[in-house]
């Protein structure tokens, strides 16, 4: 049983110490892409991790990855060495990213308790057959007749002459031979008897080497070589390698099937690159933080019961009192350190947006950049997971749908390279991320047909505002496309960020201009757990509203009171007129202070208003711990304006008011 | 060793099954299987939550925990009576979602075999039927068992079969 759960979490270790380096290689090689430039720290690292994937895949057997993994380790370590001239980077990264996709699945795979039974030999041909361009690229190409006789009675010729062709892929391309078809055919025996096996192949390789190689193919009888080679200088350099390779490969028994997924070599050049950060970092599961968060909110409601305990009402207790301040100030740090840990910056999944970015410019031939803003900016764990995926559908859509192609682009007098920025940043309570692109912008007229062909609206295109007509491309299933591509056109991806959004209590808004762009606002509350919250009284029942978005509490003067036709009333506070929201009518609590005059008003603001809240009094300020409602409670109605509820002092229940919930 | 090991697991499950506590509400007796039960608390202070429906009481903090409260009076249909120091609130926890039901008293745990669990009438359709799971016998007397997953779920398909 206790070997169940060591393998359990052995695997779990793995996979994210995997996915770990995975993505840090990713980056790596993206920004090494950039610059067409692979520097010497950039090939170390990537060496590095190589070595501890290949390490760590060989040990939890997982062969597959560790061979290819082998292959990438073995190219760098080549290019370490060799730096060889013509690589082309582009093609190169294609190849290793495509290893590090192979190996991202194989994680998903065993993430869901699947085998992970990938196959990379494909991968390994292709990567093999662009090796040898390159080789051949690197070195002047020679030819070779080789024309081989094996000793009477060996038997077998044909076979052997096979293995001969097999080992001699290894270094050389171009081949041919007479019989060509000795693994087949067994009167191939006779001919090649006769009249020896006669191979016509391109090697880079010299010819003392071929030779060599040649030689050690076992009864051979004899060796008959010709070759028309150029020497050139570069054949000596290229030596270094074939050298290590050949030893490798003729130690061996003749039929050898070496297959080593060599990854292209990427070019080695210099490019500025960050040491990676791996300082004093421990990996702690979120299931722990999760208690210790929850225990920090206990601690705080148990400190709130003792400090404010009505035992203690009236006492005079100077030493006490200057305990308590200092047991409330230790326990706020706390609190604050507690919370800070569990922040993370956002800048792993802008970086994860990156990828997005290259594959779908390539894959639509546009040129699109990405530029990143305040990625050091942090939100709590739970909130990151909900929301990489709306982040990667805005930028899919700005992509697909915001940037045209580059002559659409030229035409119009832009750059032909467009333009994304991500950028995230603290404002108030909030955390604000902005997707914004530079390309055609929103079509209100193509947005407004549609809908109206859909029958969302019946209003004319000048009775809508600028963003209502925008708001309609985040209903599920609507979508200008007149047909769906590989990336866009079904009409959900807008339709997943808003629920995903509002999941986390985050609101989303859309501006935008024809052929200047687009901009996307997130809008998310940087903790769900512990607010600033007023308490106020209604009646015998407690509310809370959260401090930020109090403006201001007074006292109403009669006469500042105005009722419209409609029946709604409304208070003038500095010249300005406000709606006024009576709580205990809205909620319908008895015994509440009914006068106006008699009570007090609390000024909200949310994001597009002010409305005046009217309450019995207020009862103090606290930061409160903010508990979901019970899930049979949610799942019954959506409740308006409740967005919570939290204990009081006194163990008592107050529900925390939602003030945009309120008014819409 | 491992047979007597076995047995115990045996008998320890044999323990919650079958045994039920009884309540009574008005001239009707129910039961609630056990194994859903987690604690009864005395009635304690609700704290109302607006725009919920009449049975629904609104929330009470056990312990630090927020649980809503059915009052089951009220659930099936009967006058509201007001609450005295018998009336109890039973906590129920399925699938980790818990409610509280305030009944007027509760009065014991009883075992019913098997074979005196019957099922309940299928012809009438009525409101209460759906949460009967079936009906136990002791002696003379009738239990109705309630269904613990169906109070829990969630009743809108319930106002909207009434509706329609």
């Amino acid at each position: 049983m206790s070997d169940l759960y060591a393998d359990e979490t052995m695997v779990d270790l793995y996979v994210f110490e995997t996915s770990q380096l995975l993505e840090q290689f990713e980056k790596t090689i993206l920004s090494s892409e950039k610059t067409s430039y692979y520097t010497e720290d950039a090939i170390n690292e990537i060496f590095r991790i190589m070595h501890t994937i290949k390490g760590s895949s060989a040990m939890m057997e997982l062969s597959n990855i560790a061979s290819l993994s082998h292959s990438v380790e073995d190219a760098f370590y080549f290019l370490r060495e060799n730096k060889p001239e013509n690589l082309d980077c582009s093609e190169l990264t294609d190849y290793v990213l495509d290893s590090v996709d192979f190996i991202k699945t194989e994680m998903e795979k065993i993430k869901s308790g699947n085998p992970a039974d990938g196959n990379a030999d494909d991968l390994t041909e292709k990567i093999k057959s662009f090796l040898n361009t390159l080789k051949n690229g690197n070195a002047k190409l020679n030819s070779y007749k080789a024309v081989l006789f094996f000793e009477d009675g060996c038997e077998m010729e044909n076979i052997r002459a096979y293995s001969v062709i097999h080992n001699l892929k290894e270094i050389a391309s171009d081949l041919s031979y007479i019989p060509n078809d000795v693994a087949e055919n067994d009167d191939s025996i006779i001919a090649i008897r006769k009249n020896g096996f006669c191979i016509n192949f391109k090697s880079d390789y010299t010819y003392e080497k071929v030779r060599e190689f040649l030689s050690h193919t076992i009864f051979l009888k004899e060796l008959l070589l010709d070759s028309d080679e150029e020497t050139t200088e570069k054949i000596v350099v290229s030596e270094v390698v074939p050298e290590t390779v050949i030893e490798k490969v003729t130690e061996n028994a003749p039929v050898q099937i070496v297959v080593e997924e060599k990854v292209k070599t990427p070019v080695v050049k210099e490019t500025v690159k960050n040491s990676s950060t791996q300082q004093n970092i421990i990996s702690v599961s979120v299931a722990k933080m999760d208690i210790l968060m929850d225990l920090v909110g206990e601690m705080v409601i148990a400190e709130s019961m003792v400090l404010q305990n009505p035992d203690l009402a009236g006492l005079e207790l100077n030493n006490f009192t200057k305990a308590a301040r200092q047991l409330k100030k230790i326990t706020d740090e706390m609190q604050d350190m507690v919370m800070s840990i569990r922040m993370v910056p956002l800048l792993a999944t802008f970086y994860k947006m990156q990828r997005l970015v290259r594959d779908m410019s390539q894959k639509l031939n546009k040129e699109v950049q990405l530029k990143i803003l305040g990625e050091g900016t942090e939100v709590d764990k739970n909130i990151i997971e909900h929301i990489s995926d709306p982040i990667m559908h805005l930028v899919r859509n700005a992509i697909d749908h915001g940037i045209e192609s580059p002559e659409d682009r030229v035409a119009k007098g832009k750059k032909s390279e467009g333009t994304i920025t991500l950028e995230a940043k603290n404002a108030g309570n909030d955390v604000l991320i902005i997707v914004k692109d530079d390309g055609m912008g929103l079509d209100k007229k193509k947005i407004y047909d549609k809908a109206f062909k859909n029958g969302l609206t019946t209003k004319t295109i000048e009775e809508l505002s600028d963003i209502t007509i925008f708001s309609f491309i985040f209903l599920p299933g609507f979508s200008t496309n007149d047909s769906v591509t590989e990336f866009s056109g079904r009409g959900v991806g807008m339709d997943v960020v808003t629920k995903n959004i509002e999941q986390i209590g985050g609101a989303v808004s859309i501006a935008s201009s024809m052929n200047k762009g687009t901009v996307i606002t997130l809008k998310i509350p940087l903790t769900l757990a512990i607010i600033d919250g007023m308490n106020i009284k209604v009646g015998e029942s407690r509310y809370t509203i959260p401090t930020i978005s109090i403006k201001e509490s007074f006292k109403p003067v009669e006469k500042d009171i105005i009722t419209d036709p409609d029946g709604n009333e409304m208070i003038m506070v500095r010249g300005r007129c406000h709606p006024v929201l009576r709580l205990y009518e809205y909620y319908n609590v008895e015994n509440a202070v009914t006068n106006l005059t008699d009570g007090i008003f609390i000024e909200v603001e949310q994001d597009d208003g002010i409305i005046c809240v009217f309450a019995d009094e207020l009862l103090g300020q606290q930061q409160v711990v903010v508990k979901v409602l019970p899930e049979y409670i949610k799942k019954h109605k959506k409740l308006h304006g409740i967005s919570g509820c939290t204990l009081l002092g006194d163990g008592s229940i107050s529900l925390i008011l939602n003030v945009s919930g309120m008014i819409n | 060793m491992f047979n007597e090991m076995e047995e115990m697991s045996e008998i320890e499950e044999d323990t919650q099954k079958n045994r039920f506590l009884t309540f009574s509400l008005e001239a009707e007796t129910y039961g609630i299987e056990i194994s859903c039960i987690t604690e009864i608390v005395k009635i304690q202070p609700i704290t109302d939550v607006p725009e919920l429906p009449e049975y629904m009481k609104g929330i009470i903090n056990l312990r630090g925990k927020i649980i809503p409260i059915m009052d089951i009076r009220l659930r099936f249909k009967k006058e509201p009576k007001p609450y005295n120091d018998r009336t109890c609130v039973i906590i129920i926890d399925m699938n980790n979602l818990n409610i509280g039901l305030i009944v007027d008293n509760v009065s014991e745990v009883v075992s019913i075999e098997e074979s005196n669990i019957v099922d309940p009438p299928t012809v009438s359709c009525t409101f209460n039927n759906k949460y009967i799971k079936n009906i136990g016998k002791i002696g003379k007397e009738i239990k109705l068992l309630l269904d613990c997953e169906k109070l829990t779920r969630d009743d809108e398909l319930d106002v909207i079969r009434k509706v329609v």
